[in-house]
């Protein structure tokens, strides 16, 4: 499963670890994480994600 | 000591440094201040603290006003040393009944004092804080502004908005208000500011003033955590900080390079006089002389960026490799890029300011040049050859020919 990560901040997505802090379970990959769903470090959005 | 009023019951109780000349890398040239403010109501509230070794002076001012036990809330803007270095001296001494921050400032206390225990009041969005009949906070999240945890916080009545480290500028002066002191001295170190901490954060700074524009706050004052409080045209900086996240180009050119024989320096002043040729604005910075900070407040706003260095051990002299690394940090963005310099035998430096140019996304429009040694007339013709390709691209730029 493909990393991602944020262009603002730097934080990168980990599908293994999810961002469960904030509702996204280990194992959800990045088609799966919520639209609504913000960078947990600069709250950017998904759009700011780039692949990795 | 007659307080500094804002507005009524409103006061600045900052500290001002007129020593600190690096900060953190960051040449401060005219000293800089740590602004914190005091409003009285029925809560009595204080708008962040200084940086350690300036407590005493911030306990001084508030003294001067109120008794430091009956400041209620602690608002924390913003969690970088330079404010909150004093801050655990600031608690233990108010005892404060709240220390009100966002939600990622929590976080970053904890990491920087260790001290969960403490009273936190995360605000959430929108949030409104009444501190008696008069005084009305509420509080804007501005993440990566330019840390995780920035804060703003808005009084409404007094239409006074802190802003923390946005807007603010490095300049110690006895003066606290944008009408009081030089504006080109004022105009430069806010430029100076931008461009050494939030050029990479533009298109949050764009939204930013999108969002804020949106909201219809009305603006009487904006009084950042640096510098002097804007009070008679806080429009002035919402203006430059609108141009600069947008990165547009003053169609000047910058020849940066350093050099070990003068060989380098021979081709950059070819290039300039290439340039002078066009009709371009130019300066030639060499990076012995020119701080990396003061380098970067010109390429702020430069049109086109023309990097020279020559080959040492295979690689690049240390003065360029830190400021290659410094720039890359900042992002600019919208430059036309072009590289050169002499070398003896191997000559690797010039493909590699090509490459973090175009790592950079600048527009390279040449390969580069490269010279043995030392240059002869044919080759500095080059040079200024360079020089005219350069003007001309920034010409055609400004013309609207073709995007820079
Ligand atoms: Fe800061
Ligand atoms: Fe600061
Ligand atoms: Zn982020």
């Amino acid at each position: 499963m493909k990393k991602h990560r944020c262009q603002i901040c730097g934080y990168d997505y980990d599908p293994e670890v999810g961002d469960p802090d904030n509702g996204v379970a280990p194992g959800t990959a990045w088609e799966d994480v919520p639209d609504d769903w913000a960078c947990p470090i600069c709250g950017a959005g998904k759009d700011a994600f780039d692949e990795l | 000591m007659r307080p500094v009023e804002l507005s009524k019951n409103v006061y600045w109780v900052g500290a001002v440094d007129w020593l600190t000349r690096d900060f953190h890398g960051y040449s401060t040239e005219r000293g800089t201040t740590y602004n914190a403010y005091l409003i009285i109501d029925e809560k009595v509230t204080l708008i962040d603290t200084v940086k350690s070794g300036y407590c005493h002076e911030l306990m001084h001012r508030i003294r001067n006003i109120i008794d430091p036990k009956k400041i209620d809330y602690l608002i924390v803007n913003h969690v970088e040393m330079d404010h909150s270095g004093s801050l655990p001296q600031v608690v233990q001494e108010i005892q404060p009944e709240k220390i009100i921050c966002s939600k990622m400032g929590q976080k970053a206390l904890t990491q920087h004092f260790h001290q969960p225990d403490w009273p936190y009041h995360v605000v959430t969005p929108g949030e409104e804080l009444r501190l008696g009949p008069n005084k009305t906070l509420s509080f804007v999240e501005t993440r990566m502004l330019h840390w995780p945890d920035s804060m703003f916080s808005y009084l409404k009545e007094d239409q006074i908005l802190f802003s923390s480290d946005a807007f603010g500028e490095h300049l110690a002066s006895s003066e606290r208000f944008d009408d009081e002191v030089n504006q080109d001295v004022l105009m430069h170190e806010a430029t100076k500011y931008y461009a050494n901490i939030l050029t990479l954060y533009s298109p949050i700074v764009k939204k930013l003033i999108a969002q804020v524009e949106a909201m219809h706050l009305p603006l009487k004052m904006i009084a950042p955590d640096h510098g002097i409080i804007w009070r008679k045209n806080p429009k002035k900086i919402i203006d430059a900080y609108s141009r600069w996240c947008v990165n547009e180009s003053n169609g000047k050119a910058l020849v940066i390079y350093d050099s070990m024989w003068h060989s380098t320096e021979m081709m950059a002043k070819s290039i300039a006089g290439g340039l002078q040729d066009k009709g371009i604005s130019y300066k030639l910075l060499n990076l012995q002389v020119n701080h990396h900070s003061e380098v970067m407040c010109d390429v702020l706003e430069a049109g086109a960026v023309i990097l020279g260095c020559p080959t040492l051990n295979n690689g690049l002299l240390p003065r360029m490799a830190g400021f290659l690394m410094y720039m890359r940090g900042l992002r600019p963005t919208n430059k036309i890029g072009a590289a050169f310099g002499s070398y003896g035998w191997s000559g690797e430096a010039v493909k590699l300011m090509n490459t973090a140019m175009s790592e950079m996304n600048f527009r390279l429009i040449h390969p580069g040049l490269r010279v043995q040694y030392v240059p002869e007339h044919g080759q500095l013709q080059e040079c200024v050859e360079l020089g005219h390709i350069v003007g001309q691209a920034l010409l055609d730029a400004k013309a609207g020919n073709k995007a820079v």
